[in-house]
C-alpha cells in the first residue's frame, strides 16, 4: 500500500501533462498571434470564456 | 531545533524548492509564448490561488465541517470576508463595464437547489470542494486524486443533461444589482454577508470568535486573486467548467457524438472543445491551483508525510462522491467557487440559494463520512 503522498502527487501532475500532450496531439494548437488583449477590462471585447454559471446555449 | 536540523528532518521530495520555482516560471512563460500573455497570466493567477489556498490553509469544506460539528466559525467568516471584499470591487466594475465583464449569474431552480444539496453532502464525504479537490490532489491526497477524474466525468455528464434538468422548473435569473441597482445591490449583499457572519459568531464560544491572522491574510489574498481573475478573464473565478471540458475533449477523442446535448452543441462550447486547453480560462486556473498546491507541499516537505489507511468502501465512496460532485455542480450552476464564492460576490441570487442548500447537504455529509470509513484509521 502506498504510504507517501509523493507518488500520488506525481501521478496527478503526470496525468495533467498527458492531458496537455493529448490536447496538442489532437490538433488543438493555440495561436499567440490571435490571442486576446492581456486584460478583458478595457479591451472592448465581450467576455466569451466558459463558466459553470453559464446556461445551455450561451 | 536549528535550521539545519529542520532541513534534515524534512522528508525528501525528490525536487528542490529552486527546481519547482524554475519549472513553474517556465510553465507560465511557455503558456504566454504559445497561447498569449492573457493565458500565461491566468495560469499565474491559478498558481496564486493554489499557493494561497494550500499555503494559508484557506478552504471551504473543512470550515463548514468545523462550523457544523464544533461551532467554530473562523474559516466560514473568512470565506464571507473574502466574498465581501470581492463584491466591493466587482459590483461597480461589472456595472461600469457591461459585456467586457460578466458576473456568475444563473437562475434558481429545482435542480439547482437539489444539485447544491448533493454537492454539499459529497464535499463533506471527500472533505474537498471544487477548489479543495484540486488543492488536495496537487498536494498528494489520494482520496482527492481518485475523486478528481470522476469529478471531471461527472461535470461533463451533468452539463450534457443540464437542459433536461432545467426543464424541471427554473425561475428567471435574479441579481442584487437588478433588484436594487449596483450600489443598493452591493449594500444588500454586504449586509447579508455581515448578518450571516454575526449569526455564526454569536453562536460560537467566546474563545472561537477571533479570526487568526492567517485567515485575514488568506481572505485578502484570495479576494485579490479573484478580482484579478475577473479583470483579466472578463468572468469570475470558476472551477467546474474546465473539468467538464477536459472530459468532453476526452469523450470526443474517443468518438463520442456531443451533438445530442444542448450544452455541448452550443456554438461557444463546440469552439471551446475544439480549441486548446491553454486558451480556456478555468482550465488554466485549475491547472495552476493543482501546481501551486504541489509547490507548497514541496516547499514544506509535506509530500513525504504518511497518509491514513482507508478501507475499500472509503475508496468506492470517494469515486462515487467525485462523480456526484461533478454532476451536481453542473445542475447547481457551479460549485463552492463558481456559485457560492463568485455567485454571491457578483450579486447572483443563485449563490445564496447554493449556500443554503449546500450547507444543508453538508450537515448530512459530515454524519455520513465516518459511516463510509472515510475518517481513516491509524
Amino acid at each position: 500500500m502506498i504510504r507517501s503522498r509523493r507518488p500520488v502527487a506525481g501521478a496527478v501532475l503526470a496525468l495533467l501533462a498527458l492531458l496537455l500532450l493529448l490536447d496538442i496531439a489532437g490538433g488543438a494548437t493555440p495561436n499567440p498571434y490571435r490571442a486576446p488583449p492581456l486584460f478583458a477590462l478595457g479591451s472592448g471585447q465581450a467576455a466569451s470564456g466558459g463558466h459553470c454559471a453559464a446556461v445551455p446555449g450561451r | 531545533m536549528t535550521a539545519w536540523a529542520l532541513d534534515e528532518a524534512r522528508p525528501r521530495t525528490g525536487l528542490s524548492r529552486a527546481t519547482v520555482v524554475v519549472l513553474l516560471t517556465a510553465a507560465v512563460g511557455a503558456t504566454a509564448l504559445l497561447a498569449g500573455a492573457r493565458f500565461g497570466l491566468l495560469l499565474l493567477i491559478g498558481l496564486g490561488f493554489g499557493i494561497a489556498l494550500e499555503g494559508l490553509r484557506f478552504g471551504f469544506a473543512g470550515p463548514w465541517r468545523a462550523q457544523i460539528l464544533r461551532r467554530e466559525p473562523a474559516g466560514l467568516v473568512a470565506q464571507l470576508l473574502a466574498i465581501g471584499l470581492v463584491a466591493l470591487a466587482a459590483f461597480p466594475l461589472i456595472a461600469q463595464n457591461p459585456g467586457e465583464l460578466v458576473g456568475a449569474h444563473a437562475p434558481v431552480g429545482v435542480a439547482m437547489i437539489g444539485g447544491a444539496f448533493v454537492f454539499g453532502l459529497c464535499m463533506q464525504l471527500v472533505l474537498g470542494c471544487g477548489s479543495g479537490t484540486l488543492v488536495n490532489a496537487g498536494s498528494g491526497n489520494a482520496v482527492s486524486a481518485l475523486a478528481l477524474p470522476f469529478f471531471a466525468v461527472g461535470s461533463f455528464a451533468g452539463a450534457y443533461h443540464l437542459d433536461w434538468w432545467i426543464g424541471l422548473g427554473s425561475a428567471p435569473t435574479v441579481t442584487a444589482a437588478g433588484l436594487f441597482g449596483p450600489t443598493g445591490g452591493l449594500i444588500a449583499t454586504l449586509a447579508a454577508l455581515a448578518a450571516v457572519a454575526l449569526f455564526v459568531l454569536a453562536r460560537a464560544a467566546p474563545e472561537n470568535r477571533r479570526l487568526p491572522r492567517r485567515l485575514w491574510i488568506a481572505a485578502a489574498a484570495v479576494a485579490g486573486l479573484a478580482l484579478l481573475n475577473l479583470v483579466v478573464a472578463g468572468q469570475p473565478w470558476g472551477v467546474v467548467y474546465g473539468l467538464g471540458l477536459w472530459a468532453a475533449k476526452g469523450a470526443q477523442a474517443l468518438g463520442a457524438d456531443l451533438s445530442g446535448s444542448a450544452f455541448w452543441s452550443a456554438p461557444g462550447a463546440v469552439e471551446r472543445v475544439r480549441r486548446s486547453i491553454l486558451t480556456d480560462v478555468t482550465s488554466l486556473t485549475n491547472i495552476g491551483i493543482i501546481a501551486g498546491a504541489f509547490a507548497v507541499a514541496v516547499w514544506r516537505g509535506g509530500l513525504g508525510a504518511d497518509r491514513a489507511r482507508l478501507p475499500a468502501t472509503a475508496w468506492i465512496a470517494a469515486a462515487v462522491a467525485g462523480l456526484l460532485m461533478g454532476y451536481s455542480s453542473r445542475l447547481a450552476f457551479g460549485c463552492n467557487v463558481g456559485a457560492y464564492f463568485s455567485g454571491i460576490s457578483t450579486g447572483s441570487l443563485h449563490g445564496w440559494a447554493w449556500f443554503a442548500a449546500a450547507f444543508a447537504g453538508s450537515m448530512l455529509g459530515v454524519r455520513l463520512r465516518p459511516k463510509l470509513g472515510l475518517e481513516g484509521r491509524s
